[in-house]
C-alpha cells in the first residue's frame, strides 16, 4: 500500500517527459527532425497501427481569454501510432499533414518507452530538437524585445 | 414542371481551360510558389486560414494561388477542403495568457507588466508606397534586445484586481460549447457560438458594423485594453495517451475591448468587455470582432437593441462569405425556367393593368 504514492508520482513524471518529448517531435520542423534521426542510425523495425492519416481538430479559446471556452475554427493535423518488433507502441500527433513526420515521430516516441533506446533517443533527438526551439524562441522574444516601447517624460518648466 | 437543359460541357471545359491559361499569365514571368505566398503573402495567407476556418498555411497558400488571389474564392476552397477530413476532437482551450507574445499593445495602460511591444506592425509607417520593394533590396536583420523573459499578465487581469471590470465570460449552464460546423444556427445564439461565427465571419462585414457602432448605431465607447500576437501552445486530449498530446503551436490574435457602460436595471456601472480571438496575424479583424461581440451581447447587459450591430441574426446570419457570395452569385447561374413562368405572369399582370385602365378610362369618359 505504502508504495502505490510512490508508484503514482512516477507514474507522472514519466508521463510528464514522455509530453515534452512528443512536444519536441511535434513541434520540430520536418527537416531536422529527418536529419537528426540519419545522423542517430538507429535501425528498428516499426510496424504501422493506424495512419498515417490527416484529420481536424477543433480549436478552443476561452472568452475574455480565461473564461468559457468556444470553438474558433479548425487547424489540420495529422497522427500516426506504430509498434515495435519489441512490442512498445508509439503515438504521434502534429499539426499539419505531413504523414512521413508523423510515423517518424511515432517510431521515435515507442523507442523513447524502451528502457535500452530512451537515452540514445533524448540524447540524439529530443535534446537537439528542444535545444534548436529555445534557440530560436530566444531569438524571436529578443527580436520582439527591441520594439519595446520605453517611455520617458519631457520635463518643462524651471524646478 | 421540371424541364432538364443539357449542353454546354464543351463550353464549360474550354472556360476552365482558359482560366488555367489566364491563372497562370505570361509563361515569361516564374510560377509562384507555395512558399512565397506564405513567406510574403503572410497576411494574406492568415486571412484566409481565419476565414477559411483552417489552420494550414500551405493549403491557405494553394487556395490563394488557385483563386488568382481572390480572397473568397480561397476562403471558399478552404471551406470545401476541411470538409473532406475526419475530425479528431476538440483541443484543450489555449492559453493566451501563456503566448509567446510578439506583439502587445495597450491603449489603456502606459505602464505595465511586460511593456508595450509593437512587433512587426504597420502602425506608425507613412503609407508612402515604396518604390524600393519593387525590387529585391536586401533586408536588414531584425535588431535584437536579450532579456530575461517578463510574464505578461493579460490587462483585463490588472482592472479586475480594482473590481471595476467584468470578469471574463462565464460558462453557461451547458458545459459543452456550441459548435456551428455541427449544429444549425438557431436565435438567439448563445456568446460562444456567436463568438464561433465572428472569429471565421467576413473581415470587410465586421469591420463595417464595428464602425458603425463607433458612429453611433449601437454606441458602446471602446478602449482597447489589449491586443496580442503571437504563439499559443495547443493540445489534444486522446484516450490512448494518459495526458493531453502537444501538438505545436499557432499564431492567434487576441483583443480586449474595454467599454464603459453606465449600469442598467441588470447591472451596475463598470467597465464591459468585448473579446475578439482570432487565427494569425489579424489585428484589424480581431478588434472588429471585439467591438462586434460587445455591441452582440446588448440583451444581457439590458441596453436597448437599435443598432444592425446588435441585432443577432443580422449579423451572424449575414457575417460569412462563403454563404453569402453562394446566395448572391447563384443568381448568375441558369434561371431560364424560373424566368420563363415570371415573364408570363408579368405578361398577364400586365394585360389586366391595361384592360383595368382602360376600363376606368371608359367610366369616366361615360361620367364626363
Amino acid at each position: 500500500m505504502a508504495s502505490a504514492p510512490r508508484d503514482r508520482s512516477r507514474d507522472q513524471e514519466e508521463n510528464a517527459r514522455r509530453k515534452a518529448a512528443m512536444a519536441a517531435l511535434s513541434a520540430a520542423p520536418a527537416e531536422d527532425l529527418r536529419a537528426l534521426w540519419r545522423e542517430a542510425g538507429i535501425c528498428v523495425e516499426a510496424r504501422t497501427l493506424r495512419g498515417p492519416e490527416t484529420g481536424l481538430v477543433t480549436l478552443r479559446g476561452r472568452m475574455g481569454g480565461g473564461g468559457a471556452p468556444f470553438n474558433f475554427g479548425e487547424a489540420t493535423v495529422t497522427r500516426a501510432t506504430v509498434r515495435l518488433a519489441t512490442g512498445e507502441i508509439g503515438h504521434a500527433y502534429a499539426l499539419g499533414r505531413d504523414r512521413e513526420k508523423a510515423t517518424l515521430s511515432a517510431t521515435i516516441d515507442a523507442l523513447w518507452q524502451r528502457a535500452d533506446m530512451r537515452a540514445t533517443v533524448e540524447e540524439r533527438i529530443i535534446l537537439p530538437l528542444a535545444a534548436r526551439a529555445a534557440q530560436a524562441e530566444a531569438q524571436q522574444r529578443a527580436e520582439t524585445a527591441a520594439t519595446r516601447v520605453d517611455f520617458f517624460t519631457m520635463v518643462r518648466g524651471e524646478d | 414542371m421540371y424541364v432538364a437543359v443539357k449542353g454546354g460541357e464543351v463550353a464549360i471545359d474550354n472556360a476552365h481551360r482558359l482560366l488555367a491559361d489566364r491563372r497562370r499569365g505570361d509563361r515569361d514571368v516564374p510560377a509562384l510558389r507555395l512558399d512565397q505566398i506564405v513567406e510574403q503573402l503572410a497576411l494574406a495567407v492568415d486571412r484566409v486560414m481565419a476565414e477559411g476556418s483552417l489552420y494550414d498555411r500551405e493549403l491557405a497558400a494553394l487556395a490563394i494561388r488557385q483563386a488568382r488571389g481572390d480572397m473568397i474564392e480561397a476562403i471558399f476552397l478552404t471551406r470545401a477542403y476541411r470538409t473532406t477530413l475526419p475530425r479528431f476532437g476538440y483541443s484543450r482551450p489555449v492559453e493566451t495568457g501563456a503566448m509567446l507574445v510578439e506583439r502587445r499593445v495597450s491603449a489603456t495602460y502606459k505602464d505595465l507588466p511586460g511593456g508595450q511591444l509593437l512587433g512587426p506592425t504597420f502602425d506608425y509607417t507613412h503609407r508612402l508606397l515604396d518604390p524600393e520593394l519593387a525590387g529585391d533590396a536586401p533586408v536588414e536583420a531584425p535588431a535584437v534586445r536579450p532579456e530575461a523573459p517578463e510574464p505578461m499578465p493579460r490587462v483585463t487581469e490588472i482592472l479586475a484586481q480594482e473590481g471595476l471590470i467584468e470578469p471574463d465570460g462565464a460558462a453557461g449552464a451547458g458545459t459543452e460549447p456550441g459548435d456551428i460546423t455541427r449544429q444549425p444556427a438557431e436565435y438567439p445564439m448563445d456568446r460562444d457560438v456567436r463568438l464561433q461565427a465572428l472569429s471565421r465571419g467576413d473581415e470587410g462585414f465586421l469591420l463595417a458594423l464595428a464602425y458603425s457602432t463607433q458612429r453611433g448605431f449601437g454606441r458602446t465607447h471602446p478602449f482597447v485594453g489589449e491586443i496580442r500576437i503571437g504563439e499559443v501552445d495547443v493540445e489534444l486530449d486522446v484516450p490512448e495517451l494518459p495526458f493531453a498530446v502537444p501538438l505545436g503551436r499557432i499564431r492567434v490574435t487576441e483583443c480586449q475591448m474595454v467599454n464603459q457602460f453606465k449600469g442598467s436595471m441588470k447591472a451596475p456601472p463598470q467597465f464591459t468587455r468585448g473579446y475578439g480571438l482570432v487565427m494569425g496575424q489579424s489585428e484589424r479583424k480581431a478588434m472588429a470582432m471585439s467591438l462586434c461581440d460587445r455591441a452582440l451581447r446588448a440583451a444581457e447587459f439590458g441596453e436597448d437593441i437599435v443598432a444592425p450591430a446588435q441585432d443577432q441574426e443580422f449579423v451572424i446570419a449575414h457575417s460569412d462569405n462563403v454563404q453569402a457570395t453562394g446566395f448572391v452569385e447563384h443568381l448568375k447561374l441558369p434561371h431560364y425556367v424560373d424566368f420563363q413562368a415570371e415573364l408570363g405572369l408579368v405578361r398577364q399582370m400586365r394585360t389586366e393593368f391595361d384592360e383595368r385602365r382602360g376600363a376606368s378610362a371608359e367610366r369616366k369618359e361615360a361620367a364626363e
